[in-house]
């Protein structure tokens, strides 16, 4: 190699050439010389330098300064509005703190809007619907996940693969358009309608668009893969001879299901149902687009207050209260998942 | 099986005897796959209180017979007995038969207590006295201090003891265990082959282990059925089978063998006279072979039968080969000499160190004489 040869005096231009064939540790090594050349990356290397943080301390503090930057922050941002009040201006509430003759700061909490969300039944009718709908959906798609990720575990070796792939496909086109695709499926007029009607097993179209039902369709449907990896991960691992040594011990099949598949698996249920249902909670696409004036959610209902309303501050307290309201099943996930990984 | 003394033992051997009824039967039993034949036309009887062996290479079959017995499959062809009884079409969790899987095949997410109380639970059995088996089967395994355990937690033995103990808590008929001590290390093995025996000895319980240890098979059986290419090559006990190969294959796969060709030169009373241009002398042998004059045989010779020496015999015209030491293999109880022949071929001999010298007397390119009894050489025909 003739890198080593040549100075850092030669102008950057220089390097800016495309030379490959180098080991990747030569050329990160040769990409950091580079950049040196400017300055802010210079002085960025150098303040990490004085401030004596080591390439350890960055790695981990990355992910924590993540976090804060965009998750904490705009969350405290949204807690901030939540207590404030409604007002006709840009933007459209009052401001929290305020300062009194240049001395004093003046903090006003209003705690009208969460007292609103208990007193209106709209709210807690919507919270308790929307845990209605996203436990009942979770349920359902449990059932159709279960079978499809143990028949996937049970395919020939040489198919696997391909069925992997059948079930992450759906995420290569856009979530919007599959949705919409729903609607042309469920309507009056649309295509189950229309097939059931041409084999004559009804004879009056069914009415599943803009109810319930279609919520729940358009939810199973589309949270379904996060159901199956997570239990065919988990199915996948298991040995075959399980199910055998429990035949030979005196259990016939589906009581050997019950006993020895679903309780290995129930990791994979658990971490299943998790991904299903914390989503499915704050969904607000699939009842608006499939479900009717009637359904009620909570995510229809901070989208309502927030762009119809513009009451940004009633809207920040419905999420305030609906995070937590999540915060209870995900700390019981992330339990689980430690307990997963001790064992 | 109430024997006790080694006296006993060696004289109790059901299958001399025609009035003991098998416990087991094989009748024709043959598996195929498509078009592969992993089990082709085996009969096979098993009596009640044997630790039986299958023994074989890998893909010989002996883990289809296995899974036959078990019921994990069914055979295309011919009948399984049990104490008299078809088991064709009975599903494994009818069968009065429990299995030790090679991979122990152990309920992750329950203690031990639980993975041995499992089968028993399957046939409602009151709490109480689950409790009570399990308890003594914990008790005869050794594993009382790990009851509350989960496999995880175990080593290698310990799950190994579980997966007996399953196994043995519901006093099946027969226990299968498919190479029960294949994942333990040489100095585990060996221990826990003579436990197995003890606990075989105790319960009475009629084992078939399939394994492909000729030394393993050779300690623990009653008799081995020696297996290749799906078919039964022979069955005997263990020493008949390594005394009394039937064939190159059995004398082969058991323990080491020298092999040499000849021809039957005459036939005497109770002995045969070899010619053998291989090992360069004529070869007596005890007449164990129905052969004419001028068949063609082979002489099998166990490396601890022969003896070497520098002195040639009184008489070096029968039974005595001659060669040069080719290779010394040391190994501390045994010294092992390869010595080529006249006629290039090479033959293996073991001779015990009886004393501490570190000379030996006996070194490479040394001209020696190895000569052996009529009764050592074993005479195999085609």
């Amino acid at each position: 190699m003739n890198q080593k040869s040549r100075d850092t005096d030669i102008p950057a231009v220089e390097y800016l050439d495309s030379r490959s064939a180098q080991g990747p540790a030569g050329s990160l090594e040769e990409l950091h010389k580079r950049l040196l050349l400017l300055p802010p990356y210079r002085w960025v290397t150098q303040a990490i330098t004085r401030s004596g943080l080591s390439a350890r301390g960055i790695l981990i503090a990355t992910p924590y300064l993540w976090l804060l930057l965009f998750f904490l922050a705009p969350f405290l941002i949204v807690l901030k509005i939540s207590f404030s009040e409604y007002a006709i201006a840009q933007p459209p509430y009052t401001a929290l703190f305020e300062w009194v003759d240049d001395v004093f700061i003046q903090i006003r909490l209003n705690l009208e809007n969460y007292q609103l969300l208990f007193e209106d039944d709209l709210y807690w009718r919507a919270y308790l619907n929307s845990v209605k709908i996203a436990g009942i959906s979770t349920f359902l798609t449990l059932l159709v996940g279960y079978p499809l990720a143990y028949g996937m575990t049970r395919a020939p070796r040489h198919w696997r693969l391909a069925l992997l792939m059948l079930v992450i496909l759906p995420f290569w086109t856009s979530f919007l358009i599959r949705v919409y695709a729903w609607i042309g499926i469920l309507k009056k007029e649309g295509l189950l309608n229309l097939l059931l009607l041409n084999l004559g097993v009804i004879d009056q179209p069914l009415v599943i668009m803009n109810t319930d039902m279609a919520v729940y369709i358009g939810i199973i449907y589309s949270y379904l893969p996060f159901m199956v990896l997570p239990l065919y991960a988990s199915l996948e691992k298991m040995d075959d001879s399980l199910l055998e040594a429990a035949a030979d011990l005196g259990c016939r099949p589906i009581k050997a299901f019950w006993q020895i598949t679903f309780p290995i698996s129930i990791y994979g249920v658990v971490a299943g149902c998790f991904l299903v249902f914390i989503p499915a909670l704050g969904e607000f696409v699939i009842p608006d687009l499939l479900g009717g004036s009637g359904t009620l959610m909570i995510g229809k209902t901070l989208w309502a207050e927030f762009f119809s309303n513009r009451d940004w501050p009633l809207s920040s307290a419905v999420a305030v209260v609906l995070l937590l309201i999540l915060v209870v099943p995900i700390v019981a996930f992330q339990k689980m998942q430690e307990k997963d990984k001790a064992a | 099986m109430a024997v006790s003394g080694q006296e006993a033992r060696k004289k109790w051997e059901p299958w001399n005897d025609p009035q003991e009824k098998p416990h087991v039967q094989l009748v024709g039993v043959s598996k195929r796959f498509g078009e592969f034949t992993a089990v082709d036309n085996i009969s096979l009887d098993i009596y009640k209180g044997e630790f039986f062996s299958l023994l074989g290479p890998s893909g010989c079959g002996k883990t289809t017979l296995l899974r036959m017995l078990a019921g994990f499959e069914q055979p295309s062809q011919g009948q399984i007995l049990l104490e008299g009884s078809d088991m064709s079409g009975v599903p494994p969790y009818r069968r009065p038969v429990n299995m030790m899987f090679q991979s122990y095949a152990l309920f992750p997410h329950m203690s031990v207590e639980r993975n041995i109380a499992f089968g028993l639970k399957q046939d409602k059995i009151p709490s109480a006295e689950i409790a009570q088996r399990v308890e003594e089967v914990i008790e005869l395994v050794e594993l009382g201090a790990f009851a509350k355990r989960k496999p995880h937690q175990l080593s290698g033995g310990q799950r190994q003891r579980v997966a007996l103990a399953r196994a043995l808590v519901k006093k099946p008929k027969m226990l299968l265990l498919d190479e029960p001590l294949g994942a333990l290390d040489k100095k585990l093995r060996a221990q826990t082959q003579f436990e197995l025996m003890n606990i075989q000895e105790k319960l009475g319980i009629t084992f078939v282990i399939v394994t492909h240890d000729q030394e393993e098979a050779m300690t623990v059986s009653t008799r081995i059925a020696v297996m290749d290419h799906g078919r039964i090559v022979q069955v005997a006990t263990p020493t008949e089978i390594y005394e009394y190969p039937n064939s190159r294959y059995v004398a082969g796969f058991i323990g080491e063998v020298n092999i040499v060709e000849g021809r039957v030169a005459e036939v005497g009373e109770g002995h045969l006279s070899i010619a053998s241009e291989e090992s360069g002398c004529s070869i007596r042998a005890r007449h164990a072979l129905d052969a004419p004059v001028g068949a063609a045989v082979w002489i099998a010779l166990r490396p601890e039968k022969l003896v070497i020496s520098m002195e040639a015999p009184a008489d070096t015209s029968s039974n005595c080969m001659v060669g040069e030491v080719w290779d010394i293999g040391y190994l501390g109880n045994l010294s092992i000499y390869h010595v080529k022949l006249d006629s290039g071929a090479m033959i293996t001999t073991a001779k015990t160190n009886r004393t501490r010298d570190t000379e030996q007397p006996i070194t490479w390119e040394d001209r020696v004489y190895l000569t052996w009894t009529p009764d050592a050489g074993i005479v195999l025909g085609q």
